[in-house]
């Protein structure tokens, strides 16, 4: 099944001259409407009247994370806040949040691609859905439940937490699709076993985000469960979960050209790349009203291709991320920058302490260890002050990133440096 | 009135503890009492020493997190109701005892106690009656 065969399956050309057509609005829109694009565009003496089609996109100045951070909360968006429906927000690297704002068009929109992407993994308005994301400021809970809504399947709006609870509406219920992090399902996976309910499971399909996953943790998903997982990405500032998403044939991720143009970018000098060349995602939001991006660049890496695929499908596929440009860690779920954690600690009062982090994976679920050195301020003979200095440290990062982490107090000088300056950060989990 | 007491962070991992000990070797430090308090991720070593501010220096050195802290210490008998005498003392005055551990080297016997008011814990053990061993009992 595809959900809109007309804009999923047209021609190159037709998919370029809508393109073509979106983008001159875009400018034209950003240019008269956001002064902090206007002021980018002159400085590059750029006019709307410039940019006739997507040939001229690199003509166009790049967005970044910094763009928005330096225009908080609401610097870039391209419609009175009395047009804005919604707002979501995701962490950033300094504890100033990225914030974004949608028109009801954006989240009707939004719908329309988490429903694609949905239908993509082979549900429809017969299935019932589990949504077993947070729900929240974070955008992965509220996107995947209005896709799904707008697919006309029944809804259960779970959110994280209870897993057990979560089995067991699954059965009672006859869940039949279910979205949610890999590592999430896998852990889901692994109490049905222990359960021993996997034959009272109906699932057939998932739909897993909102953090890095491997081939092979896609076929455990599959094995344990026997169902199909299929991944989505996305990420809230061009929209949330739903840009793109793999068909049954798993040979890259289709993403929705028609509102999301995509561009692979060298990492370095900052040129587009040819099909099959790994480099920067670079996305414009084509039909965004709240906060339209030009060339917002992902940091995500990956190659795309725009080869017509065996599904039907025309759309251009982005292949697996092969990582980041940048030190974010994902966990969780979670965006999580080293930096925040920095300028948490400095709470602690002077200057930061030095401190690791060690990502890794236990029991499916991903989980943080901060070590951080007990300086001569910090010591005490007492172990309970010891152990009000571990509690602070939690709290403040907790505060800071929003995840609950393990705080370990190790010896001054135990950390590791290197050129002078410690190594922060040590993900133990596989991807490969 | 105060000893001071060498006080050591150490992380539960092999090998930290002897190398506490052979940095007090090399500086010729003799430990006459000790105690360990331990969590499940890192340990606090209390110790007396013949030389405190050698020994800190000395671990310091070495990386340790390390520092002295003003103890009592209870010069008492070895008979019954000694250690008594001292609780009964302290918890009359309402003070708290954070710690404390047994100290019997040569011909001294006493318990090192960290209370929560190190200065009325020192007075009121006194005007109870009992002695207390000065810094200087403990270089010797
Ligand atoms: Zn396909």
């Amino acid at each position: 099944m595809i959900w809109n065969e007309t804009k999923e399956c047209m021609s190159r050309d037709e998919m370029t001259n809508l393109q073509s057509a979106r983008l001159r609005k875009l400018v034209d829109r950003v240019y008269h409407s956001v002064e902090y694009y206007r002021k980018k565009m002159q400085a590059l003496g750029l006019e709307p009247g410039d940019i006739k089609g997507i040939e001229d996109l690199d003509k166009l100045p790049f967005t970044t994370k910094d763009d928005l951070r330096d225009t908080y909360p609401f610097g870039l968006f391209a419609v009175p806040n009395s047009q804005i429906t919604r707002i979501h927000a995701s962490s950033g690297t300094t504890g100033k949040a990225t914030v974004v704002g949608y028109t009801r068009r954006d989240i009707e929109t939004w719908s329309e691609c988490v429903a694609r992407c949905i239908t993509m993994a082979g549900l429809g308005q017969n299935d019932i859905i589990q949504i077993a994301y947070g729900y929240g400021l974070f955008t992965g809970g509220l996107g995947a439940h209005y896709g799904a809504e707008k697919l006309g399947a029944t809804v259960v709006p779970m959110s994280t937490g209870n897993t057990k609870k979560l089995i067991n509406m699954m059965i009672d219920f006859g869940v039949t699709g279910i979205m949610c992090t890999p590592s999430y399902l896998l852990h889901i996976a692994e109490t049905i076993n222990e359960m021993g309910v996997r034959d009272k499971i109906k699932l057939k399909a998932s739909i897993n985000g909102a953090e890095p996953w491997t081939e092979k943790m896609r076929s455990q998903i599959e094995n344990m469960l026997g169902i199909h997982a299929h991944d989505i990405y996305g990420l809230s500032e061009i929209m949330g979960p739903g840009v793109a998403t793999d068909c049954q044939f798993h040979t890259g991720l289709h993403i929705h050209e028609d509102h999301f143009l995509p561009e692979i970018v060298d990492q370095k000098t900052l040129k587009p790349l040819r099909d099959g060349m790994t480099g920067e995602l670079v996305i414009s939001t084509l039909t965004k009203e709240g906060i339209p991006l030009i060339r917002y660049r992902t940091k995500d890496l990956t190659s795309i291709t725009h080869k017509p695929c065996q599904c039907g499908r025309t759309t251009a596929r982005i292949a697996r991320f092969t990582g980041r440009t940048d030190d974010m860690l994902i966990i969780r779920g979670v965006n999580v920058f080293p930096s925040q954690i920095e300028s948490a600690l400095l709470e602690m009062g002077g200057t930061t302490p030095h401190y690791l982090l060690i990502v890794d994976r236990v029991n499916n679920l991903d989980t943080l260890e901060v070590r951080v050195e007990v300086e001569e301020r910090f010591f005490s003979d007492e172990i309970r002050e010891l152990e009000n200095l571990t509690n602070k440290i939690t709290e403040v990062i907790k505060q800071a990133i929003g995840l609950a982490v393990k705080v370990k107090l190790v010896e001054p000088k135990s950390i590791e440096r290197s050129m002078g300056k410690s190594q922060h950060v040590i993900d133990n989990r596989k991807y490969n | 009135m105060f000893i001071k007491q060498l006080s050591v962070f150490i992380e539960n991992r092999q090998g930290r503890l002897e190398e506490v000990t052979e940095a007090l070797v090399q500086e010729n430090v003799n430990i006459l009492s000790l105690s360990m308090a331990d969590t499940t991720e890192y340990g606090m070593l209390r110790m007396i020493v013949s030389n405190p501010e050698t020994a800190k220096d000395a671990l310091r050195d070495k990386g340790f997190s390390a520092m002295l802290t003003d103890v009592i210490a209870v010069k008492l008998q070895d008979k019954v109701g000694e250690l008594h005498k001292m609780t009964h003392i302290l918890c009359s005055q309402g003070l708290n005892i954070e710690y404390m551990y047994a100290l019997a080297s040569a011909n001294r016997v006493a318990m090192i106690v960290k209370a929560s008011d190190g200065e009325a814990a020192a007075k009121a053990t006194m005007d109870g009656g009992l002695e207390l061993y000065s810094y200087e009992d403990m270089c010797e």
